[in-house]
């Protein structure tokens, strides 16, 4: 979806404002909201794509306007009432339903330390042919998907080189619509800066951008 | 089932977009009150998570518990610091830095770090000819096992917009300027990569251990928008 996210480019910003000595979390909320989202994602319910998507969906005018956690709070509503978590009416009254039962949580306190080491990788050690090697020249599909996408607006149609093979990733774009994984090869591709903007780049400049095979183009 | 995936997200679109309007509808009125727009809060948010948090552990959804220790693990236990060890160690041992560069995950993981929101590490080393700085455009993707959550700045529209288009610029901001010979290579964090800027070591620390050097590696420095100064210099600047 071509959504106020995909920032890369724009000008009009303003400048950038350094806190000094900035906490972790500016509010107490802050901190319970994201703990929440990492806990509740323990349910396995849905997926980081699903979840960045549901954030790219606030409307454009109260996406610039909202602070992050406080788009965090937003989408993980809507993860836990879409995926059939908690019910709107439950959000609402802040009571479960009468008569509903009560889980187990699936991530204990003791639990915490592993689940953080662990992670939750989206490579898949499956053989999927890649579809470019090291050095050849591609260009970045134009593309408009009007769900989630990480190909980047500022990117698409341009000129690059692949640097480097990182391997095979679940692609997200289908993802996060929860259509299955289609994992494939995701490449570092370097875009020379005059090429993304022109003649006001510094000649040896570049941007690097982790690219899926689906968003590529031989050149 | 292709049809109620599309209602579901469509639906989720109206009320996330209905709660966010909501929500800002109270930002604006707090924002009159303070003048500053980044990290206004409602009044209400407090209220609106206190009471999302008790239904999910009403619900045996979320364990309180869990919550107090992911919160404790990313105020006290994850940050730069982590980073910066890598980095004193890469400037101390050459062979590990040759892993750094090549194997960054299992380098990183050599110091006990990794995992989650840094499963697969690359890091970027910064020469006298070479600067890196890393980014993230689409959200604000960044290495939480090295260098704790990110900072407001990180997240905000203006670093994720123009550190692509204008880096000497955005470096400028930070009192940064770099030399118009230098190569700038911006490091947009599009897909489940983490990346770490390895800064260049300043002069003078040859003598220095490797806790002293990671006293001097800052956040800054590991994402690319500082270079690592030793005190002197810090006080200088």
């Amino acid at each position: 979806m071509n959504g106020v996210h995909d920032m890369g480019g724009m000008q009009d910003m303003g400048p950038v404002r350094e806190e000094k000595n900035e906490p972790v979390f500016h509010h107490p909320w802050e901190g319970r909201v994201f703990a929440m989202y990492i806990a509740t994602g323990a349910w396995r319910k849905w997926n980081i794509d699903a979840a960045r998507y549901m954030r790219e969906l606030i409307p454009p005018a109260e996406y610039l306007r909202m602070s992050y956690y406080e788009k965090w709070y937003a989408g993980l509503v809507k993860l836990l009432e879409g995926r059939g978590l908690v019910a709107h009416g439950e959000i609402e009254s802040g009571k479960p339903a009468s008569g509903s039962s009560k889980a187990t949580p699936p991530l204990t306190a003791e639990q915490v330390p592993t689940a953080r080491h662990r992670g939750a990788s989206t490579s898949r050690d499956v053989p999927v042919a890649a579809g470019f090697k090291a050095g050849q020249p591609v260009r970045a599909r134009v593309i408009n998907p009007t769900g989630h996408t990480r190909l980047p607006r500022y990117a698409r149609g341009k000129l690059g080189a692949i640097h480097r093979d990182h391997g095979v990733f679940v692609f997200p774009d289908g993802n996060a619509l929860f259509q299955g994984e289609k994992p494939q090869h995701v490449y570092s591709v370097r875009f020379a800066a005059r090429e993304l903007w022109g003649e006001q780049a510094k000649p040896q400049d570049s941007v690097y951008l982790d690219l899926w095979d689906d968003y590529l183009e031989p050149a | 089932m292709q049809s109620t995936r599309r209602n579901f997200l469509t639906t989720a679109a109206g009320a996330a977009g209905a709660a966010a309007a909501e929500l800002s509808a109270s930002a604006q009125d707090h924002e009159h009150e303070h003048g500053h727009s980044h990290q206004v809060v409602p009044s209400d948010m407090a209220l609106r998570v206190k009471s999302l948090e008790s239904l999910l552990v009403e619900k045996g959804l979320v364990d309180r518990a869990a919550l107090d220790a992911l919160v404790d693990t990313y105020e006290n236990k994850v940050g730069p610091r982590n980073g910066a060890q890598v980095v004193a160690r890469a400037w101390s041992d050459p062979a590990y830095k040759q892993r750094l560069l090549t194997d960054a995950d299992k380098a990183i993981g050599e110091l006990g770090f990794g995992g989650q929101q840094g499963e697969h590490m690359v890091v970027v080393e910064n020469t006298p000819g070479v600067h890196n700085m890393i980014v993230c455009t689409l959200c604000s993707c960044y290495p939480w096992p090295v260098l704790g959550l990110p900072p407001v700045w990180y997240k905000s529209a203006p670093y994720r917009s123009r550190s692509v288009i204008d880096p000497r610029g955005v470096l400028r901001e930070f009192g940064l300027e770099l030399a118009d010979d230098v190569e700038v290579r911006v490091w947009d964090s599009t897909a489940e990569l983490r990346y770490i800027v390895l800064p260049e070591r300043p002069a003078g620390t040859e003598g220095l251990s490797e806790t002293e050097l990671a006293a001097l590696v800052t956040r800054d420095s590991l994402i690319g928008v500082a270079k690592v100064q030793t005190r002197r210099q810090g006080g200088a600047a």
